[in-house]
């Protein structure tokens, strides 16, 4: 169910501002990879890279290879709605569908693609997505009720629920905590431990101790001066890039004394 | 530019009021306003009890309202200091601008509502115009011509002017859409009497010289309605946030159905009211009506054969070309009148209700 990325020479363009440069990195299927670095330096615009998600955004682009399992996310002839429907996001600020409820913002990307799909099978992939999100047992009361209504942290859990019901390969979060409360935020890290068992998990982060806790393995991303590119300074496991890093940029990163 | 300190506000002066250190006590405003519309009435009373003429009730009551704005300001200066005074002017002058705005409104509601009474019978909805000479008839044919050509103007500009604006907001780029949103605003502004002779002339072309046709009529409307219904579901569904696009496309949703079951679904409360609202417009129109579907005394049920009346036009046959008795002409216009005032209101009124039931729900 999950598939090794390799990524290959890439860089991204906002017309013809460069904004992240030469990145190559290998990432292992079943891992959490955190994706750390200053604000700006390119770590979402690179994550959105993975899903073609970043061609939402008008003159985008991007030159170099995305290997999923040795295909070219890049091939002329791919279509990014099929690269989207494996490789899932969660994003910074929870987004559910406002006028769905909880059980149909679960389903939406079954109902919203005109998939039809039997009402067993329906509550079956409810339930499974909701206790995969581990927010089933606060919301089977009310999977008709509005998941506006629900806290900023369910939120956020339906939103990962929802990502997971259609069983992507990976999944990418985008600072899936930085709008949460800790409490939350915790609940989260639970989740992504878990949900390591089945999928590839890539993590922008701006928390340290976020990164050191739940991934594998750690990149970290640097831009030399506004107008600049952003730049892969280093990439290795987690542990090392917090206790032994190659990179003085990194040691001084990780440890505060960064600027 | 000095800083008022909080000093204590002279209170020597003498106010009934100032009873609290700078603070005008509830009351204070109403007093004023008062004081003011009865120093005004006495003016008036003196004024026409010298010439004689009648009391002016209506200037009494303007020119008092007039006096309590500088009047509340001077009290509020004296007991509250200069900001308070600025923030009472200022609520002064918005209210009077609102009253103000409010004169005319409710002076034509009335004036239609009890001119409109004398007709407002069952008669009135159950009869045409065929045959009727002098008192009696209805309007039956006007009602039923306004709802089938304000029904197909609506039919033809809603799809179209629902697109445009989908076009607009999420595929338009560059110089096309630059140039849309340009012809757009350039069509807000058409005289409707332009769009009428255009529907009249466009199907002269075709079915020669002098076709008043009920479909004519919705063309010339819909040439109206499209520029509004374009922008008012601009604006709405420019107010649909990205992340819920973004949230979509993460679940590998293709963009069209992305439009089709997420940006209008969250939009759709916003839309139906530009669309009520751009119906609400046209459905009063008179001049393109009169050019491209002219007026006819019989119910015509056929929008593509002979000629189609409305309201906006039986009203004003019945004002320009009065019989005998005259009366009963102008009863009839200010019926037909208050008729179309009320459909107008019921069409918003349903567009609220729409509104709020579509509208994304929050509760808990």
């Amino acid at each position: 169910m999950s598939k090794r990325i390799e990524v290959r020479d890439l860089n991204v363009y906002y017309s013809k501002f460069l904004a992240v440069e030469g990145v190559n990195l290998a990432i292992e299927p079943r891992s959490v990879t955190a994706f750390i670095g200053p604000s700006g330096c390119g770590k979402s615009t690179f994550l959105r890279t993975l899903n073609r998600m970043h061609e939402v955004i008008p003159g985008a682009r991007v030159e170099g290879e995305v290997l999923i399992d040795g295909n070219n996310l890049y091939d002329p002839d791919v279509d990014p709605v099929l690269v989207r429907r494996q490789v899932g996001m969660v994003f910074q600020r929870p987004n559910p569908f406002p006028t769905m409820s909880i059980k149909e913002n679960v389903l939406a990307g079954v109902k919203l693609n005109n998939k039809r799909i039997s009402k067993s099978d329906a509550e079956e992939l409810v339930e499974k997505s909701l206790r995969g999100a581990n927010l089933w047992n606060e919301v089977k009361d009310r999977l008709d009720r509005p998941g506006s209504g629900l806290s900023g942290g369910q939120q956020q859990r339906l939103c990962i629920a929802r990502a997971i019901a259609v069983s992507p390969e990976v999944i990418l979060m985008d600072e899936p905590c930085s709008a949460l409360d800790p409490i939350s935020t915790l609940a989260i890290e639970d989740l992504i431990e878990d949900l390591k068992q089945q999928y590839t998990i890539v993590i922008v982060t701006h928390n340290m101790q976020q990164a050191s806790r739940v991934s594998d393995k750690t990149a970290f991303f640097n831009i030399a001066g506004t107008g600049k590119p952003g730049n892969l300074i280093e990439y290795d496991d987690t542990t090392t890039i917090f206790s032994n890093p190659s990179v003085q940029a990194t040691e001084d990163y990780v440890s505060g004394r960064f600027g | 530019m000095t800083i008022q300190t909080t000093q204590a506000p002279e209170t020597g002066v003498a106010i009934a009021n100032s009873l609290t250190a700078g603070r005008l006590p509830k009351s204070a405003p109403w007093t004023i306003l008062v004081a003011a519309i009865a120093v005004s009435a006495a003016v008036f009373a003196v004024v026409s009890f010298g010439s004689g003429s009648g009391y002016n009730w209506g200037g009494a009551l303007f020119v008092g309202a007039l006096l309590y704005i500088p009047a509340i300001w001077l009290f509020s200066t004296l007991v509250e200091g200069r900001r308070r005074a600025m923030d009472r002017l200022v609520t002064a002058l918005v209210t009077g601008a609102f009253l103000l705005a409010m004169i005319p409104l409710v002076s034509l509601g009335i004036t239609v509502v009890t001119l409109g009474a004398a007709r407002f019978d069952a008669d009135f909805f159950s009869m045409s115009m065929r045959n009727v000479t002098g008192e009696g008839g209805g309007i039956v044919h006007a009602i039923v011509g306004t709802l089938l050509m304000t029904g197909a103007a609506a039919v033809i500009s809603i799809p179209i002017g629902l697109m445009t604006s989908i076009y607009l907001v999420e595929y338009g780029r560059g110089r096309l859409a630059r140039g849309v949103t340009f012809l757009v605003d350039v069509m807000t502004g058409i005289p409707s009497i332009v769009a009428g002779l255009f529907a009249y002339s466009l199907f002269a072309i075709f079915l020669g010289p002098g076709t008043r046709t009920g479909i004519a009529g919705a063309v010339a409307l819909s040439l109206l309605m499209i520029p509004v219904v374009v922008r008012s579901s601009e604006e709405m569904l420019r107010l649909v946030p990205n992340e819920l696009r973004e949230a979509a496309f993460a679940l590998g949703v293709p963009k069209w159905l992305t439009i089709v079951k997420v940006v209008l679904p969250t939009s759709i409360a916003g839309i139906t009211t530009g669309v009520m609202l751009s119906i609400a417009r046209v459905i009063g129109e008179t001049a393109p009506l009169l050019i491209a579907a002219g007026f006819t005394a019989s119910v015509n049920y056929n929008l593509f054969d002979g000629r189609m009346q409305s309201l906006p036009v039986f009203v004003y046959t019945q004002y320009a070309n009065q019989g005998n008795p005259p009366q009963a002409y102008l009863d009839r216009a200010w019926a037909a009148a208050l008729t179309l005032i009320l459909i107008v209101m019921a069409l918003n009124l349903i567009a609220r209700l729409v509104a709020r039931f579509f509208a994304p729900k929050f509760g808990r």
